[in-house]
């Protein structure tokens, strides 16, 4: 079946077959090796990716569901050549150890910012426990986004001076 | 892990998705969620030839009082816990959805897939069973509105037809007095239950129970009533002893099975402990706290 999505804001096209997971078609056709497979059974997180700005495990949709959807991989948080601020944290509080899991979570630490710009811990460590870290980094990665929160709130304070300093 | 290949349709209307359900003869899979369907598919435990998706069909995914409570088979778990209806005023089905698998999975896993899959460690079972809800039903033959407690027939099987799709899930409204809690023991997030208990109470006027609605997660071929402990507490003021009581009936209708979670004293005893707090999280809802 022919597959059109929009991946990191490219159109791209596939032929596939109606079995194939999205992240198959996303590490195999469309060559984006960024987002990982970890534990194939929906658990772990590893390849986790936006589906409509909202995170997914791209080992449990079929690649056809994916069609006429917009897709954000690890690949698309770089913008000309800056890191995205999730990924400044994760490199300021070195938020991992081996980085199998970052990926995902790093995709799903910027839904979270989006939704919550001040997440507190808790909501944190709500946000990412379907993401698993099998080094127990967990403590730099909650520092990583705590980082990448702040970041974003002082970058949109300098954005928006006028509305900022509005009580 | 790579899926045995099937055809796929995805049709826009509902009708058509009954049409072609219809027409599969028995070969067909609904998918709407796919976050069980998909892992058993992988696992080849389910090889359905064809398979027909609902997600692109409009309209399945809502929360709406009007009435009664009635939630679209679509919406999403996550929509489900962010609901402020469901917050406010349902706050045993949002306990329920907080709980299921993991926030990950929440944004794709359905409340209509949840229920219609009918694993009886699923978590919507046993809220709805202590809610006297209704699955609402589309066939060939039109709409069908199936009492819960006739809905869960065995392990991954419901009364449904094969040519039924679940289209809504109908709570009755909640009245003054009333109040519920779902509470689940897990080894980890993203677990299956060791046991979840489902707790809901109506209170009349001086404080006595009215009616009760207990259900039980994974400990038995389905989620099960507890219809001895409703029993227990029906006309009493719900204290600690009738409490105990009810807690003590739950344990003993339950039906667990030893497995990797643990023997079933061990669970059978954890029916008895999750009965009794979720019992006083509904009392103390029921009269107006949190």
């Amino acid at each position: 079946m022919r597959v059109q999505l929009t991946i990191n804001g490219a159109s791209r096209e596939a032929d596939v077959e109606p079995r194939l997971l999205l992240v198959h078609l996303i590490r195999e056709n469309l060559l984006l090796t960024g987002t990982h497979i970890g534990c194939d059974t929906t658990s772990c997180g590893a390849c986790t990716v936006l589906l409509d700005g909202r995170p997914v495990k791209s080992c449990t949709v079929f690649a056809v569901q994916a069609s006429g959807r917009t897709v954000s991989t690890v690949e698309g948080l770089e913008q000309n050549g800056v890191l995205h601020a999730v990924q400044e944290g994760f490199t300021k509080e070195h938020g991992l150890q081996c980085g199998f899991c970052t990926p995902g979570m790093m995709m799903t630490s910027v839904a979270l910012l989006e939704r919550n710009a001040a997440p507190t811990e808790l909501q944190i460590r709500q946000a990412i426990s379907g993401n698993l870290c099998r080094c127990t980094g967990y403590v730099n990665i909650v520092k990583a986004i705590q980082h990448a929160s702040a970041t974003m709130r002082e970058a949109k304070a300098e954005k928006e001076p006028a509305t900022a300093g509005r009580a | 892990m790579i899926p045995a290949a099937f055809e796929y349709e995805a049709p826009t209307e509902l009708a058509e998705a009954i049409d072609r359900l219809a027409r599969s003869g028995g070969e067909a899979k609904v998918l709407a969620g796919g976050q069980s369907l998909i892992p058993l598919m992988k696992f080849r435990l389910a090889q359905p030839a064809r398979i027909i998706d609902l997600n692109r069909i409009s309209g399945l995914a809502y929360v709406r009082e009007n009435g009664d409570l009635r939630i679209g088979a679509l919406t999403r778990e996550s929509d489900l816990e962010e609901s402020a209806v469901i917050r406010d005023r349902y706050a045993i089905v949002a306990d329920t959805a907080a709980v299921i698998a993991d926030p990950i999975v929440r944004n794709l896993a359905t409340v209509g897939g949840n229920v219609a899959h009918a694993d009886p460690a699923n978590d919507h079972p046993a809220t709805l069973l202590a809610l006297r809800a209704s699955v609402v039903a589309r066939g060939p033959r039109g709409e069908r509105v199936i009492p819960i407690d006739d809905f869960f027939v065995d392990t991954f099987t419901t009364s449904l037809a094969p040519d039924e799709i679940v289209t809504e899930i109908r709570i009755p409204r909640a009245q003054a007095q009333s109040g519920g809690a779902y509470i689940k023991l897990e080894r980890k997030v993203g677990d299956f239950a060791i046991v979840g208990v489902a707790a809901h109470l109506q209170l009349d006027g001086k404080g006595s129970v009215a009616t009760a609605g207990i259900g039980l997660t994974n400990v038995g071929p389905t989620a099960i009533r507890a219809r001895h402990a409703e029993e227990a507490l029906r006309g009493r003021a719900p204290d600690d002893r009738a409490i105990a009581a009810a807690a003590e009936a739950a344990a003993a209708e339950s039906q667990p099975v030893a497995d990797l979670r643990g023997p079933a004293e061990y669970k059978r005893d954890v029916v008895r402990v999750l009965t009794t707090r979720a019992l006083r999280r509904a009392v103390a809802r029921a009269k107006g706290g949190k």
